[in-house]
């Protein structure tokens, strides 16, 4: 078993609301040294084995579903600590 | 002339889109997200609401609901199809129309009756009104920013593709005030404003949303 984890970030010249929340928030708590914030998703999925097929088929997934390539980027890396 | 409505599970305004079609004329279709079938409609309408609880983005899973296969068949045949909201957002995941919807600029859910600029009447949706025309239509969304990069809104302007245009006050952070767009050959319209909540002086602001419903009915006739 391996564990490949996507993740899905906002492109930088896209507005990202949820991270400026998350941004005008620290000040609140005393979090004063922290510039900015960009709120992404992670995707982790279980597959048998992290081979490069099974990456071909998880960037496709990334592409096609996880990610909408016109406002986000994604990347792929198998989580090595899960093997 | 036979308007089908797709119900996905979390839509909220297939009814009153329904009721819409009947209200101008035409004959509304209830329609299955599930089924692969048209039943033999002539043009489409996505409702609003939260298909799939809007999880994952607006739109993202709904696009591979078995009856998009059709609807993407149809659209690209030259069907009318029209997508209010979620709908907007389910066509722009199908790549039927070009952009993307994010949140709400200002992070709040904006419920108001909105000041649309007609910037496009010759679509299939919008031939009832004239070019420059300003109609009132109530906006409901928290993922209403319209977005698309330099180069595919320039392409969209200069095209004429922008059909509607928010007019005194920008709703929700969409660039270039866009609230609605078509594609190039004029058959496929996304907006999100509820024209299908303005059909009625009872239940809405006015019947300015009527238009967009007898448009289609009207193109449906000449063809």
């Amino acid at each position: 078993m391996a564990r490949v984890i996507v993740d899905v970030m906002p492109k930088k010249e896209i507005l990202d609301p949820q991270g400026k929340a998350v941004h005008g928030a620290l000040p609140r708590l005393g979090f004063d040294g922290i510039t900015d914030v960009r709120q992404g998703k992670r995707f982790e999925l279980e597959v048998d084995e992290a081979d490069e097929a099974t990456l071909a088929e998880v960037r496709e997934i990334a592409e096609t579903l996880l990610s909408n390539p016109v406002i986000e980027d994604y990347s792929v890396r198998v989580d090595e600590a899960a093997e | 002339m036979r308007i089908g409505v797709v119900t996905f599970p979390g839509s909220l305004d297939d009814t009153d889109a329904q009721r819409a079609v009947k209200l101008a004329g035409g004959e509304p279709v209830a329609l299955w997200h599930g089924d692969h079938d048209l039943g033999a409609v002539d043009a489409i309408i996505l409702p609003g609401g939260f298909s799939y609880g809007d999880y994952l983005r607006c739109g993202a899973i709904a696009r591979f609901a078995p009856i998009m296969a059709e609807v993407v068949a149809a659209a690209r045949g030259g069907m009318p199809v029209l997508g209010i909201c979620n709908g907007f957002q389910i066509l722009c995941e199908t790549h039927l129309l070009p952009g993307a919807l994010i949140r709400n600029d200002h992070r709040t859910f904006i419920c108001r009756d909105q000041v649309l600029r007609v910037e496009n009447a010759t679509t299939e949706w919008t031939s009832a009104y004239d070019e420059g025309q300003e109609i009132l239509i109530p906006l409901k969304n928290g993922e209403g920013g319209f977005v698309a990069d330099a180069d595919t809104l320039d392409r969209l302007e200069g095209e004429g593709r922008v059909v509607f245009r928010y007019v005194d006050v920008n709703p929700n952070g969409s660039l270039r005030d866009i609230a609605g767009i078509t594609n190039e050959r004029g058959n496929v319209v996304g907006l999100m404003p509820h024209p299908e909540h303005a059909v009625e002086d009872l239940t809405g602001p006015g019947t300015d949303g009527l238009g967009i419903f007898t448009s289609a009915l009207a193109a449906l006739t000449a063809s």
